[in-house]
């Protein structure tokens, strides 16, 4: 059987009050009970004029410190963590930006069985956008991105927009700037 | 302290979508589209593991599960009682069995229970304008609730949205997270909305919009419409299909 997928239309300003209420909003992706190095993410969207986005949505998924998935097709010998689903979701404030606490996820295996550097996936949403954009999150001077077999599909001059760089200003701080249009636009993905 | 690949670590890819079949990124007569849309091309990327793997959820791991939004407050909302369901199959045809499934929508006359809706229509105390589900294990979901209004915004002089139900929906994967609005039959607003216009292909179109359906019409309680969804799917070889 062959049917076409149900088209997308844009999340709208109007989707907290149902996707990021106290309850629906995911920032805690790893309580401090789960295995791994600890990373504490500010996600920041710019539109093509600069201006800071306040009504975005970020979505994010990845596998644990081992590079497992909790996914029934992930089927790697390698166990997933009770408690860690690997899943965040959060609505970008005035300042445009938003949070997350996670850990970093371990090397998943990527085309002709390369393992693909530490990285989060990521999915934004917001009013003005007809359908979510994926990306993704790389972790700036990780050896394993020089051999990632994504990034290399990425124009050298673009792959800086992929990384994630340390916040020295706090324990395991790591920030990600998302520019949806003009310079330094973030690279997307075609999935 | 890697592991060696697994033989099972094969991923099977997703069908990728149709040309025509899926809004553009940009559509400028949808305003806010202009500086939200990319200006280089997306790069291609092969599926792996992180595209075809995506959250699985249960019944309490993002909220409640709520279908019934005439029935969430003291007393019942102001508007048309309707039915709303249907199924999720992926591209391939399979029910998706627990798909979370999130709505969300105006009130009868138009109006979002959300501060940043300034739209100077009544709120009803009555109706929260959200619910939430898990689909069965054939895919079938269902919620009550009642038709919500169109509604003015500024886009352009005499804006007007057609009565639309905001669905979010996880599938199988991260790549089948599929976030749309469903539209009534016949409105009068859709040759006027960019939105619903952002899809050039008309038959692309009609699937945005629901279908009355006397089966799921409840006697002497509520109309219903028809609404399935379909998520992208895995690849399948010409053995399985």
């Amino acid at each position: 059987m062959n049917l076409v997928p149900t088209p997308s239309q844009t999340v709208g300003p109007f989707f907290h009050f149902c996707l990021t209420t106290d309850k629906c909003s995911v920032s805690r992706i790893a309580s401090p009970k789960v295995k791994g190095e600890r990373v504490q993410l500010t996600v920041r969207v710019v539109d093509g004029n600069g201006e800071l986005v306040p009504d975005a949505m970020i979505e994010i998924w990845q596998a644990n410190w081992q590079g497992k998935y909790n996914h029934p097709d992930d089927v790697q010998a390698k166990p997933v963590d009770p408690g860690f689903l690997g899943f965040g979701r959060m609505a970008t404030a005035a300042d445009g930006s938003c949070e997350f606490e996670t850990i970093k996820p371990g090397r998943v295996p990527g085309p002709k069985n390369v393992f693909q550097a530490p990285h989060l996936n990521l999915a934004v949403f917001g009013r003005g956008m007809l359908k979510q954009l994926y990306t993704r999150v790389y972790f700036a001077g990780d050896l394993a991105n020089q051999e990632d077999p994504i990034l290399a599909l990425v124009p050298v001059e673009r792959r800086n927009t992929l990384m994630a760089y340390p916040d020295t200003t706090r324990p395991g701080g790591w920030r990600f700037d998302l520019r949806l249009q003009g310079e330094n636009e973030t690279a997307f993905f075609d999935v | 302290m890697d592991h060696p690949i697994h033989e099972g670590s094969k991923v099977v890819p997703y069908r990728r979508n149709e040309a025509g079949s899926q809004p553009g990124s940009l559509h400028e007569p949808y305003r806010a589209s202009v500086r939200r849309a990319p200006s280089q091309p997306l790069i291609f990327l092969p599926h792996t593991l992180s595209e075809i793997t995506g959250p699985v959820f249960g019944h309490g791991e993002i909220g409640d599960p709520d279908n019934d939004l005439t029935r969430q407050r003291a007393g019942e909302p102001i508007g048309e009682r309707i039915v709303v369901t249907g199924r999720v199959l992926d591209s391939n045809g399979q029910a998706v069995p627990k798909a979370l499934i999130e709505l969300w929508q105006a009130n009868s006359a138009g109006r979002y229970a959300h501060d940043v809706d300034q739209h100077p229509a009544p709120l009803d105390p009555n109706f929260s304008g959200t619910g939430r589900t898990l689909t069965d294990e054939n895919g079938t979901y269902r919620f009550v609730t009642i038709k919500p209004g169109p509604y003015p915004w500024l886009n352009h002089y005499n804006a007007w949205r057609p009565a639309h139900i905001h669905f979010s929906v996880f599938g199988r994967a991260f790549l089948s997270r599929l976030v749309t609005q469903m539209y009534f039959p016949g409105d009068p607003l859709f040759a006027f909305d960019p939105i619903y216009q952002s899809l050039p292909d008309e038959k692309a179109r009609q699937r945005l919009i629901s279908r009355f359906d006397l089966e799921t019409t409840q006697p002497q309680f509520a109309t219903g419409y028809k609404f399935d969804i379909i998520v992208r799917g895995p690849e399948m070889t010409p053995f399985e299909t």
